[in-house]
């Protein structure tokens, strides 16, 4: 009974953390912020963006992770609660984007953490990521 | 008694990778520091492998929210390498988008101060009326963000009489809405008492500590780009520059809402007079050996680009100091003497683009102390490194 409520408020209210791994152009993280503003209104969905991971249930990734940043986007990651959910969410996230072959970021970051969905795009737009977001929550039912 | 805190490089008030490190002496800040570089991409070196038209869409991607002054500083640089004159209209339209952006880039910051400040629902009306400026510059471009309509010799897309009519339309929708801001921003207690007399940086400081853009504007020092050094058409186009004389956070809030008037201006003007002929000519693909410094007012403050070319298709060298940089200095003395809670409004205050500052040589080695990395050592590892690459493995680096 009780798994069944916590079943059902995660998929109707997925709390979610949005990490700029670094190495982007911070175009993504613009995006995400419109798709919970007025116009796309992502919260519809019980989406709420929260300042810490220990609340949260997704991880938005936003960039290519920076040698610099990597340990503490681990460090974040193993902060969010089980069972936890990573996004890649533009191209940086998925494949490098422009910054492939630098010295200083790694290609995509799934090379260090899981990730549940990818989101395509130079920036992606907002609408792409309400998609990601709907069909995430799909799967998880 | 004194004890320190950080702030970053994950923190809810900082939506990119930024690290501070204050000294407090209550809830008053004595001494504060910024590390950087967990944002450091390497694009310099990046734009060294690659060809002058490639480091378009490269330079684009420094930063999101200034993408297009990045580009039209880096163009407008190599077009004099070329020595290039690019077409009237292309440059025209160049300026629309410059200012379409300065409208976006200011609407979202006005959002970013309202949040800060706990004004909640000026975030959501800010941010709602910036996506009529995001769907003009998609009308124009195609996109909402990297606009990609820069290339040597002018533009890449026209803009006809139905996007004109369709953005004048806009636009008289935006100015309304602007003169309701400014009326609030002048006149709502909660808001005025909550900005003004925070972040105080005086005239004699603002231009001591080589502060840019709105941040010194705000400090009562009329200094624009735009009108000191004009690029593109701006010595065509009649406008003014925005001061204010408070020297706060306040006032840095006027100045970018009288800003967005006058880009308000500054589009009706380029729309009414629009050149006919092309909009873009032909650019040679190699450039002959020189060096240029591009300067460009981006919503920030001055952008510059330092471009050295050695004859071949690919520059010698690229040196980006993005406005964000520069206010640094300029923060560090805003935050002293300030309160904790005013850590977050002060800091976005100036606008900071944390990605577009990140130009950093000099790397810590954790056994032989703090170190500086000459350039050439710096090349040499990255040459090292690509030596290392196994370009038969899939997926591991960008075939060059």
């Amino acid at each position: 009974m009780i798994e069944r409520l916590v079943h059902w408020s995660r998929v109707k209210s997925p709390w979610v953390l949005h990490l700029n791994a670094g190495g982007g152009c911070n175009g993504c993280d613009i995006e995400i912020l419109a798709a919970l503003m007025p116009r796309f209104d992502l919260e519809r969905f019980g989406v709420q963006l929260k300042g810490t991971p220990r609340h949260a249930d997704v991880m938005i990734c936003t960039g290519a992770i920076t040698l610099q940043n990597r340990d503490r986007v681990l460090r974040v990651y193993e902060q969010v609660p089980e069972p936890k959910f990573g996004v890649a969410a533009g191209a940086c996230a998925r494949a490098g984007c422009v910054y492939r072959g630098s010295y200083h970021t790694l290609v995509g970051i799934d090379q260090l953490l899981p990730v549940n969905a990818y989101v395509p795009g130079c920036p992606f737009r907002p609408a792409a990521l309400i998609d990601a977001v709907v069909k995430l929550l799909n799967s998880v039912k | 008694m004194e004890y320190k805190v950080s702030l970053g490089p994950q923190h809810p008030a900082l939506h990119e990778a930024i690290s501070l490190r204050m000294t407090l002496d209550g809830e008053v800040i004595r001494d504060a520091d910024l590390k950087l570089g967990y944002s450091h991409r390497g694009i310099e070196k990046l734009a060294e492998e690659r060809s002058y038209i490639q480091n378009i869409y490269l330079t684009e991607r420094i930063c999101g929210i200034c993408s297009h002054s990045h580009t039209t500083c880096f163009t407008q640089g190599v077009e004099q390498l070329m020595e290039l004159v690019p077409a009237r209209r292309g440059l025209y339209i160049r300026t629309l988008i410059a200012e379409l952006e300065r409208v976006h880039s200011h609407l979202l910051w006005l959002g970013v101060a309202g949040q800060e400040s706990g004004f909640e629902s000026f975030f959501m009306y800010t941010w709602r009326d910036r996506e009529v400026v995001l769907d003009i510059l998609e009308w124009i471009s195609g996109n909402r963000v990297h606009y990609a309509m820069n290339t040597f010799g002018g533009v890449r897309r026209d803009v006809d009489e139905l996007q004109k009519k369709k953005i004048l339309d806009s636009l008289g929708l935006l100015k309304k809405r602007t003169d309701y801001y400014l009326n609030l921003a002048a006149s709502e207690p909660t808001f005025v008492g909550r900005l003004a007399g925070v972040g105080k940086l005086s005239r004699q400081q603002a231009i001591d500590l080589c502060a840019v853009g709105p941040t010194l504007r705000a400090s009562g020092v009329p200094m624009d780009v735009r009108k000191d050094d004009p690029y593109a058409v701006y010595d065509e186009i009649p406008f003014e520059v925005s001061t204010a004389d408070s020297c706060d956070v306040l006032g840095r809030a006027v100045v970018r809402v009288k800003e967005l008037i006058q880009s308000y201006h500054i589009i009706e003007y380029i729309l009414n007079n629009l050149p006919a002929g092309p909009f873009k000519v032909k650019a040679p693909r190699k450039v002959k050996p020189n060096e240029v410094y591009s300067r460009y007012e981006a919503p920030r403050g001055e952008n510059v680009h330092y471009i050295r070319s050695n004859g071949s298709e690919k520059p010698e060298r690229l040196k980006v100091r993005a406005p964000t940089l520069a206010n640094y200095p300029a923060t560090i003395a805003m935050l002293k003497n300030g309160f904790i809670a005013d850590i977050p409004l002060i800091f976005a205050a100036i606008d900071p683009c944390i990605c577009c500052a990140e130009r950093l040589v000099q790397l810590d080695d954790v056994r032989g102390g703090g170190r500086v990395l000459r350039f050439s050592e710096l090349r040499a590892m990255a040459n090292e490194r690509a030596k290392k690459i196994d370009y038969t493995k899939k997926d591991i680096a960008w075939p060059f």
